[in-house]
C-alpha cells in the first residue's frame, strides 16, 4: 500500500492519445457502445452488477487503500441506503412504505446512510488496524440481525419487495439499456471523483495519515478528522451503490446486508487490488463473472454446482497468498518483469 | 480493587449500586406493584440464568479467541468455523458411541488438530502481517463453511443430553409466595448449570495456569515481548502452536456445548464469531478476565433483551459495545 501512483509515472508517454493511454480509450469506447454488442443478460447480469458492486467496493478501496482503514461496514451502509430508499419511496409493502417521490427519497436516503457511515467511522477511528475490521464486522453483523428481527421498520426476514424505480425524462430507468448507462455513469463518476480526491490536498493528507499518523499529527493535521472525513466520502459513495442496487433488484432483504455479503465486498476489493481505484471494478467484474458462470463451469467439470462459495474462498486465499495487491499487483509484476530485468520487482511484501 | 475505588469513586459507587439492585432483584420476593410493572419474577430469573449460562458458552468460545490474539496478534476470523467444526464432530461422536463426555474429547482434539494445521501451514508463514493474516482467516472461514455445508448439509443438529443431566434442579431462589404462605422455588435445567459450572472451572484453570505455572509465565512473557523471549532460548513457535491448538480446542468443545444448549447449523459459525468479537471488544483484547466479564455482560444483555425488548435485543448488545468503545476504547479490563 505504498506510493500513490508510481506506475502511471513510469508508464511510457509516447503511446498517449489526448493525454490518455490507448487501453483506457479502447475500454471507454467499448463500454460506451456495449449495448450494441452485448445482449440484455450480459448488460444487466454482468456489467450493471459489476458497476454497482464496484462502486461499493470502491468505497472500501478508498478507505483501505488511501486511509489504511479496512471497513467491513461499507456494504451495510449501502444496504441501509437501499432500505431507506425503499421505505421512504414507494414499495409493495404497505405497512412500511412512506411513498415519497424518488427525488425526495433519494437525498433523504443518501443523507441518512452517510450519517450512519459517519457514526460508524467515528466509532471505528477510535481504534486502529485489525481492531477496525473487528468493530466494523460487528456493526455489519448487528445490522443484519436487526433487520432480521425488526418488522416495524425493516419488515423482518422477508424484507421489502416491489421497490419502485424512478421514471423520468420519459425513460423507464429500470429497463436494461437505460439502467446500464445509469450504473455506468455513476461508476465513472465515482471512479473519477475518487481518483481526483486521491491527488487533492485532502487525499494526500489522508495518505500521509495512513503512512505515519504521528508525524502528520505533529505537522498539525487533525488525524481523526481526516479519517472521519474519509468515512463520510466513502459512505456517500457506498450509499449511491446501495441505491442503485435496490433499484436494480427491485427488492431488499436482510440477505442483502448479511455478513457474507459484507465479506464478499472485501473480497472484491482485495482481489482487484486496493492500491488503485480501478481495482474495485476489476474485482467486481471477476466476482460477478465467477458468480454467474461458476455453476455451469463446475457442472461441466462434473462437480457440484453449489460449490460457488468454495471456489470464491479458494480464489481469494490464492490471491492473498501470492499477490497481496490483487490482480493489479499481478499485472504490475508481469509488466515490470517484461519492462526490464534489472528493475526490482514490486507489489510483494506489503498488504 | 482499592486503587480502582480511590481513582474512580463515582464509577465504583455506580457499580456497587447496580450489584445491590441486581442482588435484590434476584433474592427478594417482589412486591405485587413491582410485578405489575416489570412482569413475573420467574421470567426475570429465567432470563438472568439463561444469560449467565449463555455467557459461560460465550466465554468458552471467546477465551480461545482472546488467548490467540493476545499472544500472536492474530485475529482469527475462522474461530467460528472451529466452533462449528467441533459441534459437528461432537454430534457424530455422540451418534456413533453414545457417550456425551467422550464427544468433548473428540471435539477438542479435532478442533485442536485443525488449529495446529492452520497455524503450522498458514499463519506461521505470515507472522507480523496483521492485515494479511486476517484476510487469510476470512478466506479460510469461507472455505471451511462451504466444506462443512457440503459434508453435513443445511440441517439443524441437536446433540442429545445424557440421561443423568436431564431434568430440572431446584434453585435457592423464591419466585413467588403461594396464598397458603408456602414459598415456590425456582427450577432450572441441570444440564445448563453443569455446563456453566464446567466453564467456570475451565476459566479458573486457565487463569491459574497462566498466572501460576511455568508455561503460563512463558505465555505471558510472549504476550509482552516475543522477540526477547525467543532470544532467551524458548521455542516460541512451539508455544504458538500449543496456544493455538488449545484455543482452537476450546472453540471445538464450545461447539459441543452449543449443540447441546441450542443446535448447530450453517450460520452458527458467523453468530459465534460475532459473539466472540463483541465479547473481546467489550472485555479487552487478550485478557482472559476481560473475556469472562464481556461474556457475562453480553449473555445477560442478549437474554434480558430478548425477554423485555424482543426486537431490539441485538441493538442492546451493540449499544454495550458502542458505550465501551466510547469511554474505554481498549476494552473494560485491558491493561
Amino acid at each position: 500500500m505504498t506510493g500513490i501512483d508510481q506506475t502511471s509515472l513510469s508508464r511510457s508517454t509516447s503511446l498517449k492519445l489526448f493525454g490518455y493511454h490507448p487501453v483506457v480509450i479502447i475500454v471507454a469506447v467499448l463500454l460506451l457502445f456495449m449495448p450494441l454488442i452485448a445482449n440484455d443478460f450480459i448488460l444487466y447480469q454482468i456489467f450493471s452488477w459489476s458497476f454497482m458492486l464496484g462502486i461499493v467496493a470502491l468505497s472500501l478501496m478508498f478507505l483501505a487503500g488511501y486511509g489504511g482503514m479496512v471497513s467491513l461496514a461499507q456494504m451495510t451502509i449501502a444496504g441501509f441506503a437501499g432500505y431507506m430508499v425503499a421505505i421512504f419511496g414507494v414499495n409493495g409493502i404497505a405497512s412500511v412504505s412512506i411513498g415519497w417521490p424518488w427525488w425526495l427519497a433519494v437525498p433523504m436516503a443518501l443523507f441518512l446512510a452517510t450519517l450512519l457511515g459517519t457514526i460508524t467511522g467515528a466509532l471505528a477511528v477510535r481504534t486502529e488496524g485489525i481492531y477496525t475490521i473487528m468493530i466494523t464486522l460487528a456493526i455489519a453483523a448487528a445490522f443484519f440481525y436487526f433487520t432480521n428481527q425488526n418488522y416495524a421498520i425493516f419488515n423482518g426476514h422477508t424484507g421489502i419487495n416491489r421497490v419502485a424505480t424512478p421514471h423520468f425524462l420519459g425513460v423507464e430507468w429500470r429497463s436494461t439499456v437505460p439502467f446500464y448507462y445509469l450504473t455506468l455513469g455513476f461508476a465513472v463518476l465515482c471512479y473519477w471523483v475518487t481518483s481526483w480526491i486521491s491527488r487533492a490536498p485532502f487525499g494526500l493528507a489522508l495518505q500521509g495519515v495512513r503512512d505515519n499518523p504521528r508525524r502528520m499529527a505533529a505537522l498539525g493535521f487533525n488525524v481523526n478528522a481526516h479519517r472521519i472525513a474519509a468515512y463520510v466520502y466513502a459512505s456517500f459513495m457506498a450509499s449511491i451503490g446501495g441505491i442503485l442496487l435496490v433499484w436494480g433488484n427491485g427488492q431488499i432483504s436482510p440477505g442483502s446486508v448479511s455478513v457474507d455479503v459484507a465479506i464478499d465486498n472485501l473480497i472484491i476489493a482485495v482481489v482487484g487490488g486496493i492500491s488503485r481505484p480501478i481495482g474495485a471494478f476489476i474485482g467486481a467484474l471477476i466476482y460477478v463473472v465467477l458468480r454467474t458462470f461458476a455453476l455451469d463451469v463446475l457442472v461441466a467439470f462434473g462437480l457440484d454446482g453449489n460449490r460457488f462459495r468454495l471456489l470464491i474462498g479458494i480464489g481469494f486465499l490464492a490471491i492473498v497468498f501470492f499477490s497481496p495487491d490483487g490482480v493489479i499487483g499481478l499485472w504490475n509484476r508481469w509488466r515490470n518483469r517484461h519492462a526490464s530485468v534489472s528493475t526490482v520487482r514490486q507489489g510483494g511484501a506489503h498488504g | 480493587m482499592r486503587r480502582f475505588i480511590e481513582r474512580h469513586p463515582l464509577w465504583s459507587l455506580f457499580i456497587i449500586v447496580v450489584i445491590f439492585v441486581f442482588l435484590w432483584l434476584v433474592f427478594a420476593t417482589w412486591p405485587p406493584g413491582f410485578e405489575a410493572i416489570f412482569g413475573k419474577k420467574k421470567v426475570f430469573l429465567n432470563a438472568v440464568l439463561n444469560g449467565i449460562t449463555l455467557g459461560g458458552l460465550y466465554f468458552l468460545v471467546a477465551s480461545g479467541f482472546t488467548l490467540i490474539f493476545g499472544l500472536m496478534r492474530n485475529v482469527n476470523l475462522a474461530h467460528g468455523s472451529l466452533y462449528l467444526f467441533g459441534g459437528y464432530m461432537g454430534f457424530k461422536t455422540v451418534a456413533w458411541t453414545g457417550s456425551w463426555l467422550f464427544s468433548f474429547v473428540v471435539a477438542f482434539v479435532a478442533a485442536a488438530l485443525l488449529g495446529i494445521i492452520l497455524q503450522y501451514l498458514v499463519f506461521r508463514r505470515m507472522e507480523g502481517q496483521d492485515l494479511r493474516q486476517t484476510l487469510v482467516t476470512i478466506g479460510i472461514s469461507i472455505v471451511l463453511a462451504d466444506l462443512m455445508l457440503w459434508i453435513f448439509g443445511g440441517d439443524f443438529y441437536q446433540i442429545q443430553t445424557p440421561d443423568w443431566l436431564v431434568g430440572p434442579a431446584q434453585m435457592p431462589f423464591v419466585t413467588a409466595i403461594k396464598s397458603s404462605g408456602e414459598a415456590v422455588y425456582m427450577t432450572y435445567p441441570i444440564v445448563r448449570l453443569a455446563i456453566f459450572a464446567a466453564s467456570v472451572v475451565i476459566g479458573l484453570a486457565m487463569w491459574l495456569v497462566l498466572n501460576r505455572s511455568k508455561i503460563g509465565m512463558i505465555i505471558r512473557a510472549g504476550v509482552d515481548d516475543k522477540d526477547m523471549l525467543s532470544s532467551m532460548g524458548v521455542p516460541i513457535q512451539l508455544v504458538f502452536l500449543l496456544v493455538f491448538a488449545f484455543g482452537a480446542g476450546l472453540a471445538g468443545m464450545a461447539g459441543v456445548v452449543g449443540g447441546t444448549f441450542q443446535s448447530i447449523s450453517p450460520g452458527e459459525d458467523t453468530r459465534f464469531l460475532l459473539a466472540s468479537l463483541v465479547v473481546v471488544i467489550v472485555g479487552g483484547m487478550g485478557s482472559i478476565p476481560g473475556a469472562a466479564l464481556g461474556a457475562l455482560l453480553i449473555g445477560l444483555a442478549e437474554q434480558l433483551g430478548s425477554v423485555y425488548a424482543p426486537t431490539y435485543a441485538v441493538v442492546l448488545t451493540f449499544l454495550i459495545m458502542v458505550v465501551v468503545l466510547a469511554i474505554r476504547p481498549q476494552g473494560l479490563l485491558a491493561r
